[in-house]
Order: structure tokens, then sequence, then C-alpha cells
């Protein structure tokens, strides 16, 4: 490991360790703040008593189909809208906007559209991430080198064997940006929706306890998707330092 | 102008979808002149300007803090090649959490009201700014700080006269971000546990089965949205074209 990343968990635990000593000493009172060791002693027994696994599975879930419903939309909106660049044009700017709107407050629409339950949380969920697959999906396409489509004409390649050999690696590395956001925006919505509209999952949950002042619970959940969220974007990090390192830059 | 038609179009595309939605779903979605005449209606009644200057209020306050927080940030970090590397994961890990699991720990924080809504919005726009901000300077011809360091530039002159004109296109893009995500962050404040504001406003007008208003408040914050960003990113664009 180099010195980089050493003084990154350096840094981390430090700050841990540093909230630590506030709530231990009370500079934080237990109120607002319990230590760090006490969320994770409280999630241990909570994961161990087994009350949380089936908010755990339905978050989770909701998650991931999110996540491949505006992968596969995103990647295909996109691939459209790049070859009408006239419509493009006209819908940049909004789609630069989209992320300013509280489409939150279009779950009833959602729940008359879909029923109640699930479908409308994994619909916000996908909302969320599915432009952020779009612009990335538009700007790997805007960054295709022209000559290696000119080669490609060159050949006569077919179109499909164009977009399998020449536009797909070429426009990887930003699809994989659109990737790695839509996994982060489908874990914020879906959260987010269960936070506010939901009866069930992880972010009704931390809610509920809320609501209940039941501090060690929420820290406690609040830690595992902290955790959760945080392990899920490592992953993808790091396999994204491997491809690029793979592409020699 | 054939832009301006193409833009016209796809609204008129779109107010047609909005109406076929309707169509299908009367009670669930109201149709786009339905919207319009109750935000004028809301517009006119008194007691809807107190939740709109509540909201700006805590925007404004939000975007001040997000702004300036995540530019000195990013400036700072992206100055200093080993902080950058240290930052950057760091920085976009905290950007992709769910930041509404924090909100309960900002409320009791700072507690009900405005504080909590202001702290809420600053979180999220800040980290997106820092972000931009800080790659704008790693990204910068190195020339540029050679140049600073042979005409012996203090730290403070080298940050104005040299890393801010050279990175603000960059910047510009990370506020247009910025902007519309302390935007999302104060209206999912207020949604929860909050008593004012537009946020507050849409919840309570989906507890009451009010879709009229709820879609009122939703186009007119979209209105401000898409204004805002379109001078922004007109901006943008001016200063890209100016650098290349």
């Amino acid at each position: 490991m180099n010195r980089v990343a050493w003084l990154r968990y350096f840094i981390v635990t430090g700050f841990i360790l540093f909230i630590e000593i506030l709530c231990r000493t009370g500079t934080i009172p237990a109120t607002v703040m319990i230590p760090p060791t006490m969320m994770a002693v409280h999630l241990w027994a909570l994961l161990a008593s087994g009350r949380i696994t089936p908010d755990i599975m339905e978050t989770i879930g909701n998650v991931i189909a999110a996540f491949f419903l505006s992968v596969s939309v995103g990647f295909a909106l996109g691939a459209m809208i790049h070859s009408f660049p006239r419509f493009r044009r006209a819908i940049d700017p909004f789609l630069a906007t989209y992320y300013a709107l509280p489409f939150f407050a279009f779950y009833p629409l959602f729940i008359v559209l879909f029923g109640l339950g699930r479908p409308p949380i994994i619909a916000i969920g996908f909302l969320f991430g599915v432009v952020a697959m779009i612009i990335a999906t538009l700007n790997g396409f805007d960054r295709i080198p022209r000559a290696l489509l000119k080669t490609a004409a060159v050949y006569r390649m077919d179109p499909l064997s164009t977009a399998l050999r020449i536009k797909l690696p070429s426009a990887a590395p930003y699809l994989f940006t659109g990737v790695k956001l839509a996994i982060a925006y489908s874990f914020i919505g879906v959260i987010a929706g269960e936070f506010i509209m939901s009866s069930s999952g992880l972010g009704y949950s931390i809610a509920y306890a809320f609501n209940n002042f039941d501090n060690k619970t929420m820290y406690a959940l609040m830690l595992f998707v902290i955790v959760l969220v945080t392990v899920v974007n490592a992953f993808f990090y790091v396999w994204e330092q491997r491809l690029l390192a793979r592409r020699g830059r | 102008m054939r832009r301006a038609f193409d833009t016209i179009l796809l609204i008129a595309v779109a107010l047609a979808i909005w109406q076929a939605v309707h169509l299908l779903a009367p009670s669930a979605l109201t149709s786009p002149v339905g919207t319009v005449k109750r935000a004028a209606e809301l517009l006119g009644t008194g007691t809807f300007w107190p939740h709109v200057a509540e909201t700006l209020t805590a925007f404004l306050y939000s975007l001040v803090f997000a702004f300036t927080g995540g530019l000195l940030l990013g400036l700072l970090l992206g100055l200093n090649q080993t902080g950058a590397k240290v930052a950057d994961p760091i920085l976009v890990s905290i950007y992709s959490l769910p930041k509404v699991t924090l909100y309960p720990v900002i409320l009791l924080i700072f507690g009900l009201g405005m504080p909590a809504k202001v702290a809420f919005g600053t979180i999220h726009g800040i980290i997106p700014i820092a972000i931009f901000a800080m790659n704008a300077v790693r990204n910068m011809a190195p020339v540029y700080l050679k140049t600073a360091r042979v005409l012996h530039l203090s730290r403070a002159e080298t940050l104005r006269t040299v890393v801010i004109p050279a990175a603000i296109p960059e910047i510009v893009s990370g506020l247009r971000i910025g902007f519309s995500l302390t935007l999302l962050g104060v209206l999912i404040g207020e949604m929860f546990a909050s008593q004012r504001g537009l946020g507050y406003m849409i919840m309570n007008a989906i507890g009451l089965h009010d879709v009229p208003t709820m879609m009122a408040v939703i186009l007119m914050l979209a209105v401000f949205a898409v204004a805002a960003n379109a001078l922004l990113l007109w901006l943008d664009q001016r200063l890209h074209r100016r650098i290349t």
C-alpha cells in the first residue's frame, strides 16, 4: 500500500476517533450522537436479532432494480438522443436542470400508476439514476475519436460491428462513470423515497427511529447504510482504476 | 432561430405527454391548464409568499455557504497534489452517500427550523463544487503555476491572478451542479419535519390529496430551476469557448 492510501486511512480513522472522544467526554451529548463504537455494537445486535433483515433485503432489492433499469434505459435513451443532434441541443438545458426537481413529490402519481408498495420507490430510484446515465452516455459518444469512425468506414464495417468494436470501447470510461453515478443515485433515490414516503425499508426505519427518539437504532441503521454504500462505491472505484490502468492512462 | 423553435417544440411535446397522463389518471395529475391556473391563484394569495420567502432565504444562505466552502476546499486541495490524491475518493464517497440518512443528525444538532435546512442544503451542494474546483486546478496546465513561481507571486496572488482565472470554466460547471443539488437539499429538508417553505407545502398537499397545489408548486420550482440553470449554462458555454 502506498503513502497516499495510508494517509487516507489515517485521516478517516482519525476522524472517527475524534468523534468517539467527543462523545465519550460528553462534548457531544448522548441525546445528539452516540459514540461510533456504540453504533457498531448496536448494529451488530440488530443484525444478529434478524429484526431488520426484511428491511435490508427490501432496500437492496429496490436499489438493484432501480440500478439495472436506469443503466439499461439510460444507455438506450442516451444513444437515441445522440443520434438526433437537433433534439439533443433542445433537451440539453433540461437534462442539466433535472436534478433540481423534487421528484419525490410525484410519489402519489406513481402510486396511482404502479400501485402501492415497492414499484413507486423503484420508480423514484430509477428517475434519480437514469438521467446521470443519459448524460454519461452522451458524453461518451461525443468523445469517440473521429479518426476511428473514419477507419471503420474505410474498412466497411457494418453498423453492428462498428458499435461493438469502435463505439463501445471508446466510450467505455464515460459509460463507467455513468454506471457509478447510477448506482450512487439509485441508493440516494430509493433511501430518500423510503425515508419520506414509504412504510418499510431502511430509509423508513431510520425515519421511524428518529420520530420515536430511538437514537440507538437510528445510528446503528445509519452506520449500516454508510458502510454499505461506501463498500459498494469503493468496489466500483477499484474496478474503474483497474480498467483505466489496463488502458495505459 | 431554429434552436428556439426546437425548444418550443420540445416543450409542446412534453405538455402533450403531460396532458395524456392526466387523461389516463385524472386524480393523480392535474392538467397543464389546471396547474397553471392553480399557480396563478397561489401567486395571488397572501399565505403563499411567506413560504416562498422561507425557502428562498434558506436556499440563498445554503448557496453562499456551499459556494464559498466548496471553492475554498476545492482550490486548496487542488493546489496540493498529495492532498488532492488523498481527498478525491473520500469526497466522491461522501458525494454518493444518501444524505437523507444524515438528516436526523442535523436536526438533532441544529434543532428544527432554518439552521437545519441551511445545513442540509449546504451539505448537498458543497461536495460537488469542491470536486469540480479541485479537478479544475489539478488539470490546469503546469506552465501557469511555473510562471507564477518564476514571478515570485505569493500564494494569495497566485490564487487570485492565475489559479481562479484558469479554472473558472470548470468552476462554473461545478457551481451549476451545486446550485441544483442545493435547491434539492433545501426542499428535501423542508419535506421532512418542517412547518414552513415550499417543500412543506408539497408534503402538506400530498397529505391532503390536494394534487393541483402540489403540481402548481412543483411547476413553479421547475420554471425557477430551469431559468436559473439556463443562465448558468449560457455563462458556462461562453467561458469554455473563451478559454479554448
